[in-house]
Protein backbone atom coordinates (compact mmCIF):
# COMPACT_ATOMS: atom_id res chain seq x y z
CA UNK A 1 0.00 0.00 0.00
CA UNK A 2 1.49 3.35 -1.10
CA UNK A 3 0.86 6.80 0.26
CA UNK A 4 0.32 9.75 -2.05
CA UNK A 5 -0.05 13.46 -1.49
CA UNK A 6 -3.12 15.09 -3.01
CA UNK A 7 -4.31 18.64 -3.11
CA UNK A 8 -7.93 19.75 -3.03
CA UNK A 9 -7.57 22.43 -5.73
CA UNK A 10 -10.81 24.15 -4.67
CA UNK A 11 -9.42 24.68 -1.16
CA UNK A 12 -5.86 25.60 -2.13
CA UNK A 13 -5.24 29.33 -2.26
CA UNK A 14 -1.59 29.16 -3.23
CA UNK A 15 0.15 30.04 0.04
CA UNK A 16 3.06 27.90 -1.13
CA UNK A 17 4.06 26.65 2.31
CA UNK A 18 3.85 23.02 1.19
CA UNK A 19 6.57 23.52 -1.43
CA UNK A 20 8.89 24.86 1.27
CA UNK A 21 8.17 21.97 3.61
CA UNK A 22 8.38 19.22 1.01
CA UNK A 23 10.44 20.41 -1.97
CA UNK A 24 11.21 16.76 -2.79
CA UNK A 25 7.61 16.25 -3.97
CA UNK A 26 6.06 19.70 -4.40
CA UNK A 27 7.00 22.58 -6.67
CA UNK A 28 5.00 25.72 -7.43
CA UNK A 29 3.66 26.67 -10.85
CA UNK A 30 4.11 30.16 -12.28
CA UNK A 31 1.00 31.32 -10.39
CA UNK A 32 2.13 29.94 -7.03
CA UNK A 33 -0.04 26.80 -6.94
CA UNK A 34 1.46 23.44 -6.00
CA UNK A 35 2.44 20.83 -8.56
CA UNK A 36 2.59 17.52 -6.75
CA UNK A 37 4.80 14.72 -7.98
CA UNK A 38 2.99 11.54 -8.94
CA UNK A 39 5.53 9.44 -7.02
CA UNK A 40 4.43 7.85 -3.76
CA UNK A 41 5.69 9.28 -0.49
CA UNK A 42 8.62 7.16 0.70
CA UNK A 43 8.80 6.24 4.39
CA UNK A 44 11.73 8.64 4.77
CA UNK A 45 9.55 11.54 3.60
CA UNK A 46 6.42 10.60 5.51
CA UNK A 47 7.05 12.84 8.52
CA UNK A 48 7.69 15.86 6.27
CA UNK A 49 4.61 15.08 4.23
CA UNK A 50 2.47 14.89 7.36
CA UNK A 51 3.82 18.23 8.50
CA UNK A 52 2.98 19.78 5.11
CA UNK A 53 -0.57 18.43 5.46
CA UNK A 54 -1.12 19.74 8.99
CA UNK A 55 0.57 23.10 8.34
CA UNK A 56 -1.30 23.96 5.13
CA UNK A 57 -3.14 27.20 6.02
CA UNK A 58 -6.03 26.25 3.70
CA UNK A 59 -6.18 22.60 4.85
CA UNK A 60 -6.00 21.71 1.18
CA UNK A 61 -3.46 18.89 1.34
CA UNK A 62 -4.21 15.30 2.17
CA UNK A 63 -2.38 12.00 2.32
CA UNK A 64 -4.12 9.13 0.58
CA UNK A 65 -3.36 5.47 0.78
CA UNK A 66 -4.04 3.39 -2.30
CA UNK A 67 -3.06 -0.06 -3.41
CA UNK B 1 -48.79 -6.62 -12.66
CA UNK B 2 -47.29 -5.85 -16.01
CA UNK B 3 -49.13 -8.77 -17.61
CA UNK B 4 -52.50 -7.45 -16.49
CA UNK B 5 -51.65 -4.04 -17.78
CA UNK B 6 -50.39 -5.42 -21.07
CA UNK B 7 -53.83 -7.01 -21.53
CA UNK B 8 -55.36 -3.61 -21.09
CA UNK B 9 -52.93 -2.21 -23.62
CA UNK B 10 -52.60 -4.93 -26.22
CA UNK B 11 -51.06 -2.53 -28.75
CA UNK B 12 -47.85 -2.15 -26.76
CA UNK B 13 -44.87 -3.73 -28.49
CA UNK B 14 -41.16 -3.06 -28.30
CA UNK B 15 -40.15 -0.43 -30.86
CA UNK B 16 -38.49 -2.02 -33.87
CA UNK B 17 -35.70 0.01 -35.42
CA UNK B 18 -35.25 3.69 -34.66
CA UNK B 19 -36.24 6.05 -33.21
CA UNK B 20 -36.85 4.47 -29.85
CA UNK B 21 -36.81 7.58 -27.70
CA UNK B 22 -37.70 10.36 -30.09
CA UNK B 23 -40.62 8.64 -31.80
CA UNK B 24 -44.25 9.77 -31.59
CA UNK B 25 -46.48 8.77 -28.71
CA UNK B 26 -45.19 10.83 -25.83
CA UNK B 27 -47.52 13.81 -25.90
CA UNK B 28 -49.35 13.05 -22.66
CA UNK B 29 -49.64 10.29 -20.10
CA UNK B 30 -52.50 8.33 -21.78
CA UNK B 31 -50.65 8.39 -25.10
CA UNK B 32 -47.41 7.42 -23.38
CA UNK B 33 -49.23 4.53 -21.72
CA UNK B 34 -50.66 3.35 -25.06
CA UNK B 35 -47.23 3.56 -26.68
CA UNK B 36 -45.00 2.15 -23.97
CA UNK B 37 -47.25 0.48 -21.41
CA UNK B 38 -47.13 0.91 -17.65
CA UNK B 39 -44.10 1.21 -15.39
CA UNK B 40 -42.56 -2.23 -14.98
CA UNK B 41 -41.77 -2.10 -11.25
CA UNK B 42 -40.51 -5.65 -11.01
CA UNK B 43 -37.45 -7.71 -11.76
CA UNK B 44 -33.78 -7.13 -11.17
CA UNK B 45 -33.27 -3.84 -12.97
CA UNK B 46 -29.56 -3.39 -12.24
CA UNK B 47 -28.74 -6.85 -13.66
CA UNK B 48 -30.84 -6.13 -16.75
CA UNK B 49 -29.09 -2.77 -17.28
CA UNK B 50 -25.73 -4.49 -16.90
CA UNK B 51 -26.69 -7.12 -19.47
CA UNK B 52 -27.87 -4.34 -21.80
CA UNK B 53 -24.48 -2.62 -21.54
CA UNK B 54 -26.08 0.79 -21.15
CA UNK B 55 -23.59 3.63 -20.62
CA UNK B 56 -24.18 7.22 -19.53
CA UNK B 57 -25.27 9.55 -22.33
CA UNK B 58 -24.28 12.76 -20.55
CA UNK B 59 -20.65 12.77 -21.63
CA UNK B 60 -18.51 10.49 -19.51
CA UNK B 61 -19.99 7.25 -20.89
CA UNK B 62 -19.71 5.46 -17.56
CA UNK B 63 -21.47 2.06 -17.25
CA UNK B 64 -24.92 2.80 -15.82
CA UNK B 65 -25.23 -0.48 -13.90
CA UNK B 66 -21.97 0.18 -12.03
CA UNK B 67 -23.24 3.58 -10.92
CA UNK B 68 -26.63 2.17 -9.91
CA UNK B 69 -24.98 -0.61 -7.90
CA UNK B 70 -22.57 1.83 -6.20
CA UNK B 71 -25.45 3.98 -4.95
CA UNK B 72 -27.64 0.98 -4.10
CA UNK B 73 -24.88 -0.31 -1.79
CA UNK B 74 -24.79 2.91 0.25
CA UNK B 75 -26.63 3.05 3.57
CA UNK B 76 -29.14 5.66 4.64
CA UNK B 77 -31.30 8.15 2.81
CA UNK B 78 -30.42 8.55 -0.88
CA UNK B 79 -31.20 10.89 -3.74
CA UNK B 80 -31.75 10.13 -7.44
CA UNK B 81 -31.34 12.92 -9.97
CA UNK B 82 -32.12 13.08 -13.66
CA UNK B 83 -29.60 15.43 -15.23
CA UNK B 84 -31.13 17.59 -17.95
CA UNK B 85 -28.95 20.65 -17.34
CA UNK B 86 -27.52 20.41 -20.86
CA UNK B 87 -25.35 23.41 -20.21
CA UNK B 88 -23.31 23.05 -23.39
CA UNK B 89 -24.50 25.73 -25.85
CA UNK B 90 -24.05 23.39 -28.83
CA UNK B 91 -26.16 20.55 -27.39
CA UNK B 92 -29.93 20.31 -27.78
CA UNK B 93 -30.64 16.61 -27.46
CA UNK B 94 -31.71 16.59 -23.80
CA UNK B 95 -34.13 19.48 -24.28
CA UNK B 96 -35.52 17.77 -27.37
CA UNK B 97 -35.96 14.46 -25.55
CA UNK B 98 -37.58 16.08 -22.51
CA UNK B 99 -39.95 17.94 -24.79
CA UNK B 100 -40.94 14.92 -26.92
CA UNK B 101 -40.87 12.16 -24.30
CA UNK B 102 -41.04 13.62 -20.80
CA UNK B 103 -42.77 10.53 -19.43
CA UNK B 104 -40.07 8.19 -20.67
CA UNK B 105 -37.46 10.20 -18.76
CA UNK B 106 -39.68 10.39 -15.67
CA UNK B 107 -40.32 6.63 -15.88
CA UNK B 108 -36.57 6.07 -15.94
CA UNK B 109 -36.12 8.33 -12.94
CA UNK B 110 -38.76 6.41 -10.96
CA UNK B 111 -37.21 3.06 -11.86
CA UNK B 112 -33.67 4.22 -11.08
CA UNK B 113 -34.77 5.75 -7.76
CA UNK B 114 -36.47 2.47 -6.83
CA UNK B 115 -33.45 0.41 -7.90
CA UNK B 116 -31.04 2.34 -5.65
CA UNK B 117 -33.54 2.88 -2.81
CA UNK B 118 -33.74 6.67 -3.15
CA UNK B 119 -36.48 8.44 -1.22
CA UNK B 120 -35.86 11.76 -2.93
CA UNK B 121 -35.95 12.28 -6.69
CA UNK B 122 -35.15 15.42 -8.63
CA UNK B 123 -35.13 16.44 -12.25
CA UNK B 124 -32.41 19.02 -12.88
CA UNK B 125 -33.43 21.16 -15.81
CA UNK B 126 -31.90 23.63 -18.21
CA UNK B 127 -33.32 27.10 -17.55
CA UNK B 128 -36.13 27.22 -20.08
CA UNK B 129 -39.65 28.36 -19.12
CA UNK B 130 -41.57 26.33 -21.70
CA UNK B 131 -39.67 23.17 -20.91
CA UNK B 132 -40.26 23.65 -17.19
CA UNK B 133 -44.01 24.06 -17.81
CA UNK B 134 -44.01 20.91 -19.93
CA UNK B 135 -42.39 18.94 -17.11
CA UNK B 136 -44.60 20.53 -14.44
CA UNK B 137 -47.66 19.42 -16.44
CA UNK B 138 -46.25 15.93 -16.97
CA UNK B 139 -45.59 15.54 -13.24
CA UNK B 140 -49.11 16.77 -12.43
CA UNK B 141 -50.57 14.16 -14.82
CA UNK B 142 -48.55 11.44 -13.14
CA UNK B 143 -49.53 12.60 -9.65
CA UNK B 144 -53.21 12.61 -10.63
CA UNK B 145 -52.89 9.07 -12.02
CA UNK B 146 -50.95 7.86 -8.96
CA UNK B 147 -48.20 6.80 -11.36
CA UNK B 148 -45.12 7.74 -9.27
CA UNK B 149 -43.88 6.17 -6.04
CA UNK B 150 -41.48 9.03 -5.28
CA UNK B 151 -42.50 12.66 -5.84
CA UNK B 152 -40.17 14.44 -8.25
CA UNK B 153 -38.88 17.96 -7.60
CA UNK B 154 -37.92 20.15 -10.54
CA UNK B 155 -34.71 22.06 -9.93
CA UNK B 156 -33.52 24.63 -12.46
CA UNK B 157 -29.83 24.73 -13.31
CA UNK B 158 -28.17 28.13 -13.65
CA UNK B 159 -27.06 28.80 -17.24
CA UNK B 160 -23.44 27.93 -16.56
CA UNK B 161 -21.31 25.58 -18.67
CA UNK B 162 -20.33 23.56 -15.59
CA UNK B 163 -23.77 23.50 -13.92
CA UNK B 164 -24.44 19.95 -15.11
CA UNK B 165 -21.14 18.53 -13.87
CA UNK B 166 -22.03 15.79 -11.41
CA UNK B 167 -20.64 17.39 -8.24
CA UNK B 168 -21.95 20.85 -9.25
CA UNK B 169 -25.38 19.30 -9.71
CA UNK B 170 -25.15 17.58 -6.32
CA UNK B 171 -24.24 20.87 -4.67
CA UNK B 172 -27.15 22.69 -6.33
CA UNK B 173 -29.67 19.94 -5.47
CA UNK B 174 -28.39 20.21 -1.89
CA UNK B 175 -29.24 23.91 -1.88
CA UNK B 176 -25.73 25.19 -2.63
CA UNK B 177 -24.05 26.74 -5.64
CA UNK B 178 -23.85 24.79 -8.90
CA UNK B 179 -20.06 24.67 -8.81
CA UNK B 180 -17.94 21.52 -9.03
CA UNK B 181 -16.26 20.30 -5.90
CA UNK B 182 -13.33 18.11 -5.02
CA UNK B 183 -14.68 14.57 -5.37
CA UNK B 184 -13.42 12.94 -2.21
CA UNK B 185 -15.63 11.24 -1.20
CA UNK B 186 -17.39 10.72 -4.55
CA UNK B 187 -20.95 11.93 -5.24
CA UNK B 188 -22.34 8.39 -5.07
CA UNK B 189 -21.20 8.29 -1.43
CA UNK B 190 -21.72 11.92 -0.46
CA UNK B 191 -23.67 14.09 -2.85
CA UNK B 192 -26.76 16.28 -2.49
CA UNK B 193 -27.04 17.43 1.12
CA UNK B 194 -24.43 14.82 2.07
CA UNK B 195 -26.64 11.91 0.90
CA UNK B 196 -25.45 9.24 -1.52
CA UNK B 197 -26.62 10.55 -4.88
CA UNK B 198 -27.33 8.88 -8.20
CA UNK B 199 -26.87 11.22 -11.14
CA UNK B 200 -28.00 10.00 -14.56
CA UNK B 201 -28.37 11.97 -17.74
CA UNK B 202 -32.00 12.19 -18.91
CA UNK B 203 -31.30 10.25 -22.12
CA UNK B 204 -29.73 7.47 -20.05
CA UNK B 205 -32.91 7.35 -17.94
CA UNK B 206 -35.12 7.13 -21.03
CA UNK B 207 -33.08 4.18 -22.33
CA UNK B 208 -33.34 2.61 -18.88
CA UNK B 209 -37.14 2.95 -18.95
CA UNK B 210 -37.27 1.02 -22.22
CA UNK B 211 -34.76 -1.64 -21.17
CA UNK B 212 -36.90 -2.27 -18.08
CA UNK B 213 -39.85 -2.94 -20.38
CA UNK B 214 -38.29 -4.77 -23.31
CA UNK B 215 -35.10 -6.27 -21.90
CA UNK B 216 -31.39 -6.27 -22.61
CA UNK B 217 -31.48 -8.35 -25.84
CA UNK B 218 -33.92 -5.87 -27.36
CA UNK B 219 -31.64 -2.95 -26.40
CA UNK B 220 -28.70 -4.67 -28.07
CA UNK B 221 -30.52 -5.08 -31.39
CA UNK B 222 -28.96 -1.79 -32.49
CA UNK B 223 -25.49 -0.37 -31.93
CA UNK B 224 -22.24 -2.31 -31.66
CA UNK B 225 -21.45 -5.25 -29.39
CA UNK B 226 -19.15 -3.08 -27.27
CA UNK B 227 -21.38 0.02 -27.37
CA UNK B 228 -24.95 -1.15 -27.73
CA UNK B 229 -28.11 0.85 -28.22
CA UNK B 230 -28.97 4.14 -29.81
CA UNK B 231 -27.51 7.58 -29.15
CA UNK B 232 -29.13 10.97 -29.57
CA UNK B 233 -26.82 13.40 -31.29
CA UNK B 234 -26.92 17.11 -31.97
CA UNK B 235 -25.28 17.60 -35.35
CA UNK B 236 -24.35 21.07 -36.59
CA UNK B 237 -24.03 20.51 -40.33
CA UNK B 238 -21.79 22.62 -42.53
CA UNK B 239 -24.85 23.89 -44.43
CA UNK B 240 -25.89 25.69 -41.26
CA UNK B 241 -28.67 23.27 -40.31
CA UNK B 242 -28.65 21.78 -36.82
CA UNK B 243 -30.37 18.43 -36.38
CA UNK B 244 -31.14 16.29 -33.34
CA UNK B 245 -31.28 12.63 -34.34
CA UNK B 246 -31.38 9.29 -32.63
CA UNK B 247 -28.94 6.96 -34.37
CA UNK B 248 -27.41 3.56 -33.71
CA UNK B 249 -24.10 3.71 -31.86
CA UNK B 250 -21.33 3.00 -34.36
CA UNK B 251 -22.91 4.86 -37.29
CA UNK B 252 -20.20 6.50 -39.46
CA UNK B 253 -20.03 10.21 -38.67
CA UNK B 254 -20.24 11.01 -42.37
CA UNK B 255 -23.85 9.86 -42.34
CA UNK B 256 -24.74 12.50 -39.78
CA UNK B 257 -23.14 15.54 -41.27
CA UNK B 258 -25.01 16.06 -44.53
CA UNK B 259 -23.51 16.60 -47.96
CA UNK B 260 -22.23 20.15 -47.65
CA UNK B 261 -18.42 20.33 -47.85
CA UNK B 262 -16.61 20.75 -44.55
CA UNK B 263 -12.99 21.04 -43.43
CA UNK B 264 -13.05 19.53 -39.93
CA UNK B 265 -15.47 18.00 -37.45
CA UNK B 266 -15.66 18.87 -33.78
CA UNK B 267 -16.53 15.60 -32.02
CA UNK B 268 -17.82 15.63 -28.45
CA UNK B 269 -18.64 19.29 -28.04
CA UNK B 270 -16.62 22.09 -26.45
CA UNK B 271 -14.56 19.71 -24.35
CA UNK B 272 -14.13 17.66 -27.49
CA UNK B 273 -11.76 17.05 -30.35
CA UNK B 274 -11.31 18.58 -33.80
CA UNK B 275 -10.71 15.93 -36.45
CA UNK B 276 -9.98 16.69 -40.15
CA UNK B 277 -13.08 15.86 -42.17
CA UNK B 278 -11.53 13.17 -44.42
CA UNK B 279 -10.67 11.19 -41.31
CA UNK B 280 -13.81 12.04 -39.34
CA UNK B 281 -16.34 11.08 -42.03
CA UNK B 282 -15.26 7.43 -41.91
CA UNK B 283 -15.10 7.17 -38.12
CA UNK B 284 -17.93 5.41 -36.36
CA UNK B 285 -19.81 7.14 -33.55
CA UNK B 286 -18.21 4.84 -31.00
CA UNK B 287 -15.67 5.41 -28.26
CA UNK B 288 -13.68 2.32 -29.24
CA UNK B 289 -12.75 4.02 -32.53
CA UNK B 290 -12.59 7.59 -31.22
CA UNK B 291 -10.50 6.96 -28.11
CA UNK B 292 -7.20 6.26 -29.96
CA UNK B 293 -7.57 9.76 -31.46
CA UNK B 294 -8.10 11.29 -28.03
CA UNK B 295 -11.77 11.81 -28.85
CA UNK B 296 -15.04 10.53 -27.39
CA UNK B 297 -18.73 10.50 -28.25
CA UNK B 298 -19.33 12.63 -25.14
CA UNK B 299 -22.85 14.02 -25.11
CA UNK B 300 -23.18 13.44 -28.86
CA UNK B 301 -22.40 16.93 -30.12
CA UNK B 302 -20.93 17.08 -33.63
CA UNK B 303 -20.09 20.15 -35.67
CA UNK B 304 -18.86 20.14 -39.27
CA UNK B 305 -16.97 23.35 -39.93
CA UNK B 306 -17.61 24.86 -43.40
CA UNK B 307 -14.55 25.44 -45.60
CA UNK B 308 -14.88 29.24 -45.54
CA UNK B 309 -14.50 29.54 -41.75
CA UNK B 310 -11.28 29.84 -39.76
CA UNK B 311 -10.97 26.91 -37.36
CA UNK B 312 -8.59 28.90 -35.18
CA UNK B 313 -10.98 31.84 -34.88
CA UNK B 314 -13.88 29.45 -34.11
CA UNK B 315 -11.84 27.72 -31.42
CA UNK B 316 -10.72 31.06 -29.98
CA UNK B 317 -14.35 32.16 -29.50
CA UNK B 318 -15.21 28.92 -27.74
CA UNK B 319 -12.10 29.18 -25.55
CA UNK B 320 -12.99 32.69 -24.46
CA UNK B 321 -16.39 31.38 -23.38
CA UNK B 322 -14.89 28.34 -21.61
CA UNK B 323 -12.39 30.53 -19.75
CA UNK B 324 -15.19 32.86 -18.64
CA UNK B 325 -17.16 29.82 -17.44
CA UNK B 326 -14.42 28.59 -15.09
CA UNK B 327 -15.89 28.34 -11.62
CA UNK B 328 -12.78 30.18 -10.44
CA UNK B 329 -12.17 27.79 -7.58
CA UNK B 330 -8.97 26.06 -8.66
CA UNK B 331 -5.81 28.15 -9.13
CA UNK B 332 -4.58 26.46 -12.32
CA UNK B 333 -7.98 26.86 -14.05
CA UNK B 334 -8.57 30.39 -12.75
CA UNK B 335 -5.13 31.52 -13.94
CA UNK B 336 -4.50 29.23 -16.86
CA UNK B 337 -7.72 29.28 -18.88
CA UNK B 338 -7.89 33.05 -19.47
CA UNK B 339 -4.22 33.00 -20.51
CA UNK B 340 -4.83 30.07 -22.85
CA UNK B 341 -7.85 31.83 -24.34
CA UNK B 342 -5.90 35.05 -24.83
CA UNK B 343 -2.91 33.32 -26.43
CA UNK B 344 -5.29 31.46 -28.74
CA UNK B 345 -7.02 34.71 -29.67
CA UNK B 346 -3.60 36.05 -30.69
CA UNK B 347 -3.03 32.94 -32.80
CA UNK B 348 -6.46 33.33 -34.39
CA UNK B 349 -5.38 36.62 -35.98
CA UNK B 350 -3.17 36.63 -39.10
CA UNK B 351 0.27 37.89 -38.22
CA UNK B 352 0.41 36.03 -34.91
CA UNK B 353 3.77 35.75 -33.21
CA UNK B 354 5.14 32.21 -32.95
CA UNK B 355 5.67 32.69 -29.20
CA UNK B 356 1.95 32.29 -28.55
CA UNK B 357 2.36 28.61 -29.52
CA UNK B 358 5.00 28.12 -26.82
CA UNK B 359 2.77 29.82 -24.27
CA UNK B 360 -0.17 27.64 -25.26
CA UNK B 361 1.87 24.47 -24.94
CA UNK B 362 3.27 25.46 -21.53
CA UNK B 363 -0.08 26.52 -20.08
CA UNK B 364 -1.87 23.51 -21.53
CA UNK B 365 0.61 21.28 -19.73
CA UNK B 366 0.28 23.28 -16.52
CA UNK B 367 -3.51 23.12 -16.15
CA UNK B 368 -4.03 19.48 -17.21
CA UNK B 369 -5.21 17.21 -14.41
CA UNK B 370 -5.14 19.99 -11.84
CA UNK B 371 -8.79 20.96 -11.51
CA UNK B 372 -11.46 19.57 -9.21
CA UNK B 373 -13.44 18.87 -12.39
CA UNK B 374 -12.56 18.09 -16.00
CA UNK B 375 -12.91 21.68 -17.22
CA UNK B 376 -9.18 22.37 -17.66
CA UNK B 377 -8.59 18.93 -19.23
CA UNK B 378 -11.50 19.32 -21.65
CA UNK B 379 -10.37 22.81 -22.60
CA UNK B 380 -6.85 21.57 -23.29
CA UNK B 381 -8.25 18.75 -25.44
CA UNK B 382 -9.98 21.35 -27.61
CA UNK B 383 -6.80 23.46 -27.82
CA UNK B 384 -4.46 20.61 -28.74
CA UNK B 385 -6.82 19.09 -31.28
CA UNK B 386 -7.36 22.50 -32.92
CA UNK B 387 -3.60 23.00 -33.23
CA UNK B 388 -3.32 19.57 -34.87
CA UNK B 389 -6.37 19.78 -37.15
CA UNK B 390 -5.71 23.38 -38.22
CA UNK B 391 -1.91 23.18 -38.46
CA UNK B 392 -1.92 24.47 -42.06
CA UNK B 393 -4.05 27.42 -41.00
CA UNK B 394 -1.70 28.05 -38.04
CA UNK B 395 1.22 28.24 -40.51
CA UNK B 396 -0.71 30.75 -42.64
CA UNK B 397 -1.52 32.90 -39.61
CA UNK B 398 2.16 33.00 -38.62
CA UNK B 399 2.92 34.21 -42.16
CA UNK B 400 0.26 36.88 -41.90
CA UNK B 401 -2.48 35.19 -43.92
CA UNK B 402 -5.81 33.41 -43.33
CA UNK B 403 -7.71 31.13 -45.69
CA UNK B 404 -11.16 31.98 -44.33
CA UNK B 405 -13.70 34.40 -45.70
CA UNK B 406 -13.40 37.43 -43.39
CA UNK B 407 -17.10 38.24 -43.96
CA UNK B 408 -18.38 34.78 -42.94
CA UNK B 409 -20.50 34.72 -39.79
CA UNK B 410 -19.26 32.83 -36.72
CA UNK B 411 -20.26 29.15 -36.88
CA UNK B 412 -20.11 27.49 -33.47
CA UNK B 413 -22.79 28.71 -31.06
CA UNK B 414 -21.64 30.52 -27.94
CA UNK B 415 -23.95 32.69 -25.80
CA UNK B 416 -24.19 36.06 -27.48
CA UNK B 417 -25.91 39.27 -26.50
CA UNK B 418 -27.05 39.23 -22.90
CA UNK B 419 -24.29 36.84 -21.89
CA UNK B 420 -22.50 37.77 -18.71
CA UNK B 421 -19.67 35.74 -17.27
CA UNK B 422 -20.33 34.50 -13.74
CA UNK B 423 -19.02 37.03 -11.26
CA UNK B 424 -21.06 36.61 -8.10
CA UNK B 425 -22.44 33.76 -6.03
CA UNK B 426 -25.95 34.39 -7.34
CA UNK B 427 -24.74 33.55 -10.86
CA UNK B 428 -24.33 29.94 -9.70
CA UNK B 429 -27.85 29.49 -8.31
Amino acid sequence: MDTYLRVDPTACSGHGLCAELLPERITLDEWGYPIISAEPISPALRAHARRAVTDCPALALLLERTG
Amino acid sequence: MSNTAMMEFPGVTAPQGLPRLLGPGGADLPEHLRTHGPLPHQGALIEEIEAAGLTGRGGAGFPTAVKLAAVARQPGSKVAVGNGAESEPASHKDKQLLWLAPHLVLDGLQLAAAAVGARRACLYLHRHDQLRRRLTDALAERAAAGWDRVAVELVTAPPRFLAGEESALASRIGGGLARPRFKRPPVYERGAGGAPTLVQNVETLAHLALIARHGAPWFRQVGTAAEPGSVIVTAHRADGVTVVREVPAGLPLGGLLGRAPAQAVLVGGYHGTWIPVQQAARLPLANAALRPLGAAVGAGVLAALPPDRCGLAETARVLRYLAAESAGQCGPCLNGLPRIATAFAVLARPGADRRCLDDLERWAGLVTGRGACHHPDGTVRLVRSALAAFSAETGRHLRGRCAADPAAAPFLPVPGSGYAAPSARRDWR
